[in-house]
């Protein structure tokens, strides 16, 4: 089955300037490198005439979903095969067919790409796709998080869950630092008391074990 | 009318003071998150599932119900006087809606969406009713095979249906379903994909997953793509319908009440295609076509009703099959399983209490929106002023809470970081993510299905076409996914 709809890969030769530059910043861990990013050079020529300016980072997506395919196969085959009367097809049998599929749909996914197919990048309310992406606030977001992950078990959830809260508010432009301070420790605080130890759900008192 | 005796039963354990406070609770929050942009129905379930793990199996329904029917009204408020429409759902509604609005008859679409919302919802309610038991008496004779077809129905229809490439919906389906895979093998005791960590074994859980993909992309993406400038609120009054509005009203709360019902049911389709139809055949059989683009109120009354039966048509797969369809449904599916209840068709036999209960509190809920949401619509409207980088930060601490209160361990908030951002490159590239979400939770059970219905014919393939149903079933997939091939055979249709 192939992808057959038209998509509109002619209208986004700017968006495509904006995003092929950025192709070489992005390395998120969902998306490593890979050498073969570009179309190999058969596919350009046996689809000939399609627009060359479409989104060039979906290519980063279909060697994603390649290496994906090949270590849910790779890890399927390192079981030890076990199939008995109860269960003849054993735990291997569903993620071979699982990885196989991942590198058919990473091959069509490239052959759409090629032809100058795009995803839509989502909408939204305060999502304003006119912008260049901004990689500083991204940054800067995901280390006010995994800070939480990292202060949680030995701080506690309380101070953690401030110090995420009030750097996630900074990195997202709030300039009232004493006011999102305050709300982060209120919010920590009262969500301690309620969930924690209203409710019994397992939040860590940390260092203030006995204060709180 | 036995269903009728039950439901009585249910009104009165949902009238106890502790029930009709969850069913309060719910549909408030699900009011506020539906206003909200960034957090919806799904996430909200999601976020909440490990809080109620300690309360009473049929409280935390309500209360999710509650947060389900109530998301459906409060996406319509942000969709008419913003513009944008916070719900998927809506987004049909923030055509005629907004229009409404900018020529000054916001509390008339306010009121058309909300009363229209409680018209859809009361009828679809009683129709889930008298449906669910049908449904259930059909689905007591389905085996193993019969539910490996479905669930295999349901993620090509996921897949194909939603979002405008296919491709894309499958790689999104195939990543879920990869998620779901890692952990112990059910049936063999084999570790699949732990990569050596020891706290995968128990495989990734669904809140975990959920919230990721939901709270903790939306945040990211947000944060890479911040509107500086605060989109305008129109402000408005107290909802209210003129005469000539309720003559223009009624009929599309109707036929949206008749769409959004069947199609909730069906998988794949969820709110948004009863929406877009309702529109269609509103602006049909409008007496006054021309108006529809500049603010027909009938362009929101048909929708609004659409998409709240539609909520009430999911609940027939999910509580009779335990067939999820939307991503809020799928979310509740695992909420029932970690309650080590399992819907299906033995559901309403063993768990009687639970699903009254339930059905009745979605009456209850249905009348507190209308209350709530009549008088208090310019209360809801201020919600959409508050400051974004509190709005996110809180999205995410809350995500963070939920997430590491399903198994108190730091990885779980690691990979909360990397399912994020995953969730993030699918909004980047245009990947649909409920396909992901219905892969990670029904995966396994497809799995177990499917290894069940091989056992019983001893590995020989054929085990898996089962009866007539599931040959009918694979005939219904062959269609879906040859779709575009047999388009161009179909002459002259422009859809």
């Amino acid at each position: 089955m192939s992808e057959q709809e038209p998509v509109h890969g002619h209208g986004a030769s700017r968006e495509g300037d904006r995003t092929s530059v950025r192709a070489d910043e992005r390395r998120s861990p969902d998306e490593p490198p890979s050498p073969d990013e570009r179309p190999s050079p058969d596919e350009r020529t046996s689809l000939g005439d399609g627009p060359r300016s479409g989104d060039r980072a979906q290519y980063g997506v279909c060697a994603f979903l390649a290496l994906l395919g090949a270590l849910v196969i790779v890890d399927a085959l390192s079981i030890t095969p076990l199939t008995s009367s109860n269960d003849p097809i054993g735990p291997r049998s569903v993620p071979v067919l699982l990885g196989v599929a991942l590198l058919v749909v990473a091959v069509v996914y490239g052959v759409d790409v090629a032809r100058g197919g795009r995803g839509e990048p989502e909408a939204g309310e305060d999502v304003d796709l006119s912008t260049a992406m901004d990689w500083r606030t991204v940054l800067l977001l995901a280390g006010a998080f995994a800070a939480n992950a990292v202060l949680i078990e030995p701080l506690g959830w309380v101070i953690s869950g401030t110090v995420m809260f009030w750097g996630a508010a900074f990195a997202l432009g709030n300039r009232h630092h004493v006011r999102g301070l305050m709300i982060a420790v209120v919010l920590s605080l009262v969500t301690f008391y309620v969930f924690a130890i209203g409710l019994g759900v397992n939040l860590p008192a940390g260092v203030l074990q006995g204060i709180l | 009318m036995d269903n009728l005796g039950h439901l009585l039963d249910g009104f009165v354990n949902v009238l106890s003071p502790g029930n009709l406070l969850m069913a309060l609770l719910g549909v408030v929050a699900g009011t506020a998150v539906g206003v909200l942009p960034g957090i919806g129905p799904a996430m909200t379930v999601a976020l909440l599932l490990p809080v109620t793990y300690g309360m009473d199996p049929t409280q935390a329904f309500i209360l999710f119900a509650g947060i389900y029917y109530g998301g459906m009204y409060g996406g319509s408020t942000t969709s008419i006087l913003l513009n944008t429409p916070g719900e998927s759902s809506s987004v049909i509604t923030s055509i005629e809606g907004n229009k409404m609005a900018k020529a000054g008859r916001a509390a008339q679409a306010l009121a058309t969406a909300a009363i229209g919302s409680f018209v859809a919802g009361t009828i679809a309610t009683l129709l889930l009713v008298f449906v669910t038991p049908l449904v259930v008496t059909f689905a007591v004779g389905l085996g193993a095979p019969e539910y490996f077809a479905i669930m295999l129905l349901a993620f090509v229809a996921v897949s194909v249906t939603l979002g405008s490439s296919r491709v894309r919906g499958f790689a999104s389906l195939l990543l879920g379903l990869v998620i779901g895979l890692i952990g112990i093998d059910g049936v063999t005791g084999r570790q699949r994909l732990t990569l050596g960590i020891p706290q995968l074994a128990d495989g990734i859980d669904v809140v975990v997953v959920a919230v990721g993909i939901f709270a903790v992309g939306e945040a990211l993406w947000v944060a890479a793509h911040m509107r500086r400038k605060a989109m305008p609120v129109i402000p408005v009054g107290r909802p209210w319908l003129g005469a000539e509005d309720w003559r223009r009203s009624w009929r599309p709360w109707l036929r949206g009440t008749a769409l959004g019902f069947p199609f909730g049911a069906l998988p794949g389709s969820g709110a948004e295609i009863p929406t877009f139809l309702s529109y269609a055949v509103e602006k049909r059989l409008a007496r006054r076509p021309e108006e529809f683009g500049h603010g027909a109120i009938e362009g929101v009354a048909g929708p609004e009703a659409a998409n709240n039966a539609s909520a009430a048509g999911t609940l027939v797969p999910m509580l009779a099959i335990g067939l999820p369809t939307t991503a809020t449904a799928a979310v509740m599916l695992a909420a029932f399983e970690s309650y080590g209840i399992q819907p299906g068709p033995l559901l309403l036999e063993r768990q009687p209490a639970l699903v009254w209960t339930l059905i009745a509190s979605l009456f209850i809920g249905n009348l507190l929106l209308l209350v709530l949401n009549l008088p208090l619509a310019p209360a809801w409207a201020r919600l959409l002023r508050v400051p974004r980088p509190y709005l996110y930060a809180g999205i995410l601490f809350f995500a963070s809470m939920g997430a590491y209160a399903v198994n108190s361990q730091p990885l779980d908030l690691i990979l909360l970081l990397l399912l994020g951002l995953l969730g993030f490159a699918m909004r980047r590239f245009g990947l649909p993510v409920l396909p992901l979400i219905v892969g990670v939770i029904l995966g396994p059970r497809a799995e177990l299905q499917g290894r069940r219905s091989l056992q019983l014919s001893g590995g020989d393939l054929s085990g898996l076409v089962g009866g007539p149903l599931s040959i009918a079933i694979y005939a219904v997939l062959v269609i879906l996914l040859a779709w575009p091939l047999i388009k161009r055979f179909v002459p002259g249709r422009a859809l």
